[in-house]
C-alpha cells in the first residue's frame, strides 16, 4: 500500500519534470526559430514582415502606455507614502528620493511593466494562436507555405524585445513622478527638485539592469504566450485553459527570472 | 512529370497514434484531371490520410508524391514552391478571422508573389467572383454565411491556380441546396481549370455526383478503389453498409455487458 503510494508520488514528479523539461525545449526551439526567421527567413522565402512587427509593436506596447503609467504612477506613490512613514522613525525622510529612484529603475519598472503585459499580451497571443489551432487557420498557413513560427511567434516577440525596454522606462518616469508628487511637501522640495535629485542618484547601470530586465521579461512572456497557445487541444475549453495558463506561468517565469537578476546583478 | 503520370502516389503508407494503427498500408494513384473521392465512415482515417497528403504529418512508413515529388523529402525552397501548387479547403474553411475575405484570398500571393497591390486587387477579385463571391472583398468572415466562407475559402485555395486541389468535407455543415452548388462549382473547377482534385467526404450524394473514382477506407485500410458504379456494385459487405447507412454491427455483447454490470440476467 505504502509502496504503491511512494510509486504513485514518484512517477507523478517523474511525468512533471519530464513535461517542464519537454516545454522548456519547445519555448527554446521557438525562440530559436523565431531568430532564425527573422535573420535568414528573407533568403529562403519567409521573411518576417515589418508591417506585422510595427503592427505588434503598437499591441504590445503602444496600447499598453495608459495602464502602465498609472500603476506606475500608483506604486511611486505607495513607495514614498510607505518609505516617508519608515524613514521618519530615523530621521532620514530625504533619503526616499534615492529609495524611489532605484527601487524604480533596477525592480518595480521592470517588473511593473511585466506583470502588465504578461496579463495583456500572453492571454491574447495564447487566446489568438489557440482558437487559429481549433479552427485550423495554423494548418491553412503551413498549407499556405507559411510557417507559423515566422508569421505568429517572430513579430511580437520582436516587438516584445523592442517595446518592453520603451514602456520600462515609461513605467520609472511616472513611479519616479509618483513618488515626487507625495514628497515633494514633506520635504519641502519642488518636482523639479526632486527629477533633479533623482537623477543625480542614479547610475547608467541602475536604468541598464531595468532594461535587460525588461527584455528578457518581454522574450519570455512571448513564448510562454505563443507556445501555450500552440499547444491548445480541445477547443474552446482549451483555448481558455490555455489563456489562463499563459498569464500564470508568464507571471510566475517573470518573478522567478526577477529574482535571478536580483542575486546575480547586485553581489 | 509527365503529362501522364500520376498526379498523386500513395505507396504502403503506416502511422501510428501511441501503439494504435491509423492507416495501414494505404496505397492508391490519382491521375491528372480526376476527382477522387475518399470515403469511409468516422474514423475510417480519411481525415488523418488527408493530414498527410497536405504534408501536415510524417509518416511512420511508406511514402506519399504528389506531382512527381516526395513531399517529406523536399528541401525549404522546393517546399515552398511546392505549396504554389497546391490548395486546400478545409472543413470549417479556416479563414483567418482578424483578415477580410479579400485579404484571405490574397495572403498566399502576398507570401509567395513580389506582385503590386493593384495586381493583387485584381486577381483576388477574379477569383471571387469565380465562386460567387464578386463584391464581398471587404466584408469580416464573422459576417458571411457557411456556404460563403466555404466559397471564401475555395477563392483563397484556387488564387495561385494549383494543379493540386483538396476539400475536407465540403457539404459538412450546408443544407442540400448549397451544397449541391458547391459540387457543381466542385465540378466546374476541374473542366475549366483542369484541376486534379481530390476531396474527402461521408456524403454518398455528393461523392456520386462529382467522383470519377472512389477510395473507400475502413479503420484505416484501402477497401477499394474504383468508379461510382463499381463502388455500388461491390459485394463487399462493410462498403454495402457504409452505402446503405447501415451502423457498424456492435463488437460489445450488450447482454454480456449488463448481465456482467448488474450481475443478473438481463432477459
Amino acid at each position: 500500500m505504502l509502496l504503491n503510494s511512494v510509486h504513485r508520488v514518484v512517477s507523478q514528479i517523474g511525468r512533471s519534470t519530464m513535461q517542464i523539461a519537454d516545454e522548456i525545449g519547445y519555448v527554446g526551439s521557438l525562440f530559436g526559430e523565431a531568430l532564425f526567421f527573422l535573420f535568414v527567413g528573407p533568403t529562403r522565402g519567409q521573411p518576417v514582415r515589418w508591417h506585422h512587427i510595427l503592427h505588434q509593436m503598437r499591441q504590445i506596447g503602444a496600447d499598453a502606455i495608459p495602464i502602465v503609467a498609472l500603476l506606475s504612477l500608483v506604486i511611486g506613490l505607495s513607495l514614498a507614502i510607505n518609505g516617508i512613514a519608515q524613514l521618519k522613525a530615523f530621521g532620514a525622510e530625504s533619503a526616499i528620493v534615492i529609495g524611489v529612484a532605484l527601487g524604480v529603475t533596477r525592480e518595480f519598472g521592470p517588473l511593473i511593466t511585466g506583470i502588465v503585459v504578461a496579463g495583456r499580451t500572453a492571454s491574447a497571443l495564447a487566446a489568438r494562436i489557440g482558437s487559429m489551432v481549433v479552427s485550423q487557420e495554423v494548418d491553412a498557413l503551413r498549407v499556405i507555405g507559411v510557417e507559423p513560427s515566422r508569421y505568429l511567434a517572430a513579430p511580437p516577440l520582436i516587438a516584445a524585445m523592442v517595446m518592453l525596454p520603451c514602456l520600462t522606462i515609461v513605467s520609472d518616469f511616472f513611479a519616479i513622478l509618483g513618488g515626487g508628487l507625495f514628497s515633494a511637501g514633506p520635504l519641502e522640495i519642488t518636482m523639479y527638485g526632486y527629477f533633479h535629485q533623482s537623477l543625480e542618484a542614479l547610475e547608467p547601470w541602475d536604468i541598464t539592469q531595468g532594461l535587460i530586465k525588461s527584455l528578457v521579461f518581454g522574450i519570455l512572456i512571448v513564448l510562454i504566450g505563443v507556445g501555450t497557445g500552440f499547444s491548445v487541444k480541445g477547443g474552446a475549453e482549451g483555448v481558455g485553459q490555455a489563456t489562463t495558463r499563459a498569464v500564470v506561468v508568464s507571471i510566475c517565469a517573470i518573478l522567478v527570472a526577477d529574482m535571478f537578476f536580483s542575486f546575480f546583478l547586485n553581489r | 512529370m509527365s503529362e501522364s503520370s500520376p498526379v498523386i502516389e500513395v505507396d504502403r503508407l503506416v502511422t501510428h497514434y501511441g501503439a494504435r494503427k491509423i492507416l495501414d498500408q494505404v496505397d492508391f494513384r490519382v491521375d491528372p484531371g480526376e476527382i477522387r473521392v475518399i470515403m469511409g465512415g468516422s474514423g475510417s482515417g480519411k481525415s488523418t490520410l488527408l493530414r498527410f497528403l497536405l504534408g501536415l504529418h510524417t509518416p511512420t512508413a511508406g511514402s506519399i508524391r504528389l506531382l512527381g515529388r516526395d513531399i517529406h523529402r523536399l528541401g525549404a525552397r522546393d517546399q515552398l514552391a511546392f505549396r504554389r501548387e497546391i490548395g486546400v479547403s478545409f472543413q470549417g474553411g479556416a479563414l483567418f478571422t482578424s483578415m477580410t475575405v479579400g485579404d484571405n484570398v490574397a495572403l498566399p500571393l502576398r507570401e509567395h508573389f513580389d506582385l503590386d497591390e493593384n495586381t493583387i486587387r485584381i486577381m483576388t477579385r477574379l477569383k471571387l467572383e469565380v465562386v460567387n463571391l464578386g463584391g464581398f472583398q471587404d466584408l469580416m468572415p464573422s459576417q458571411l454565411s457557411g456556404g460563403m466562407i466555404k466559397r471564401a475559402a475555395l477563392a483563397r485555395a484556387i488564387v495561385m491556380d494549383p494543379k493540386l486541389l483538396f476539400f475536407d468535407e465540403p457539404s459538412a455543415g450546408l443544407d442540400p441546396v448549397v451544397s449541391a452548388e458547391l459540387d457543381e462549382l466542385i465540378l466546374k473547377l476541374r473542366d475549366a481549370m483542369r484541376m486534379t482534385i481530390v476531396v474527402v467526404t461521408h456524403e454518398l450524394d455528393s461523392a456520386f455526383k462529382i467522383a470519377d473514382k472512389i477510395t473507400v477506407l475502413d479503420q484505416g485500410k484501402v477497401l477499394m478503389t474504383g468508379s461510382v458504379d463499381e463502388v455500388k456494385a461491390s459485394p463487399s459487405e462493410r462498403i454495402q453498409d457504409l452505402l446503405n447507412r447501415r451502423p457498424r454491427e456492435l463488437e460489445v455483447d450488450v447482454d454480456e455487458y449488463l448481465q456482467r454490470l448488474t450481475g443478473r440476467d438481463s432477459g
